[in-house]
């Protein structure tokens, strides 16, 4: 399954019903210390399992850096 | 040596003791981050948000900041349209679990002056969605007006450009703002050293919010101390309404008693 994470496009292992707590497990990120949108629209944390992923969903994952 | 009570410093529903904002850019090292945030005495930090590196391992910033003495303050930096600083404003609320954001929308990449047009959107945006707003602006009385209107928290004019160090380049339009705006006025962007912020305080601005004038010393440690020292002096020789400037001298001695002088 093609889609785009942080601007980059991925090629995600073809599960049926990925989720994105299984995005994060792939790309070994802790969902502790970042913010996700899908398509625009945040995900709350509560959500991630639930949230199902689809072809060409255009995922942003940020965190805090430092900065003024 | 805190004789002088003063009043807290109010932003939307929270209160400081603190009148000193500080950052988490630029500094040498997160030891000496931590060590500066302690000596300004500050209990609001910002941070800023970006993309995950995919791939790359590392601590999180928010491991050096302690959450229970310090509030952060997310900003917006890098956003050059309304559209971006919302959508970061979202995802900063969902990361921090803050409904706190500095605005900060950038107009031009040479000086980061702020667009001013793209802010007011932004802000009409983040306010109705239930954000508490500070928004950086320009030194420009209508737009601070404009912003307070809109809802903003407070209002956060430059001083001098982001990083310049400059100091404040024009207290006439930053006198003026506090004398407009209702909401809390926080200088942001321009003090380089202690002299900066407490010429900023004793205009009467409400609060300062600093990095690189901290971060950028050469010992940001003291540095931080002296921005702390600086900006409650400048605070206090507000308060206190200060003595009418005169033209001539007016001695502080009596004239009476002069010893030589002939006896009335």
């Amino acid at each position: 399954m093609k889609v785009e994470i942080n601007g980059e496009k991925r090629e995600l292992p073809a599960a049926a019903e990925a989720t994105l707590a299984e995005v994060l497990a792939v790309l070994e990120i802790e969902a502790r210390g970042v913010a996700i949108a899908c398509n625009d629209r945040v995900v709350r944390r509560s959500e991630y399992a639930r949230h199902r992923i689809a072809e060409g969903d255009r995922i942003e994952i940020v965190r805090a850096v430092a900065g003024g | 040596m805190q004789n002088f009570e003063d009043s807290p410093l109010r932003i939307g529903a929270y209160e400081f003791h603190s009148r000193l904002i500080v950052g988490t850019g630029k500094y040498p090292s997160m030891d000496a981050m931590q060590a500066a945030h302690a000596a300004s005495g500050a209990e609001m930090v910002t941070v800023a948000i970006r993309r995950v590196n995919l791939g790359e391992k590392g601590g999180s910033l928010l491991d050096y900041i302690d959450r229970s003495k310090m509030t952060i303050l997310p900003n917006t930096a890098g956003c050059f349209n309304a559209r971006e600083a919302v959508a970061t404003a979202q995802l900063a609320r969902e990361l921090l679990e803050t409904d706190l954001i500095k605005l900060e929308v950038i107009g031009d990449t040479q000086t980061l002056h702020p667009d001013t047009r793209e802010t007011l959107l932004a802000a009409e945006q983040l306010v109705a969605d239930g954000f508490t707003v500070l928004p950086y602006i320009g030194d420009d009385p209508v737009a601070c007006v404009q912003l307070e209107a809109l809802g903003c928290a407070a209002v956060m004019p430059l001083a001098a450009p982001i990083g310049s160090g400059l100091g404040i380049c024009n207290p006439y339009t930053i006198r003026i703002i506090k004398e407009r705006a209702g909401v809390p006025v926080i200088v942001d962007a321009g003090v380089g050293t202690a002299s900066d912020a407490a010429v900023a305080m004793e205009l009467g601005v409400d609060a300062l919010l600093m990095n690189t004038g901290i971060a950028a010393a050469q010992n940001p440690v003291a540095m931080a101390e002296a921005m702390a020292l600086a900006t409650r002096a400048g605070r206090l020789a507000f308060l206190s309404g200060r003595m009418e400037k005169r033209l001539y001298a007016n001695a502080s001695s009596p004239m009476q008693g002069l010893i030589g002088a002939p006896s009335a």
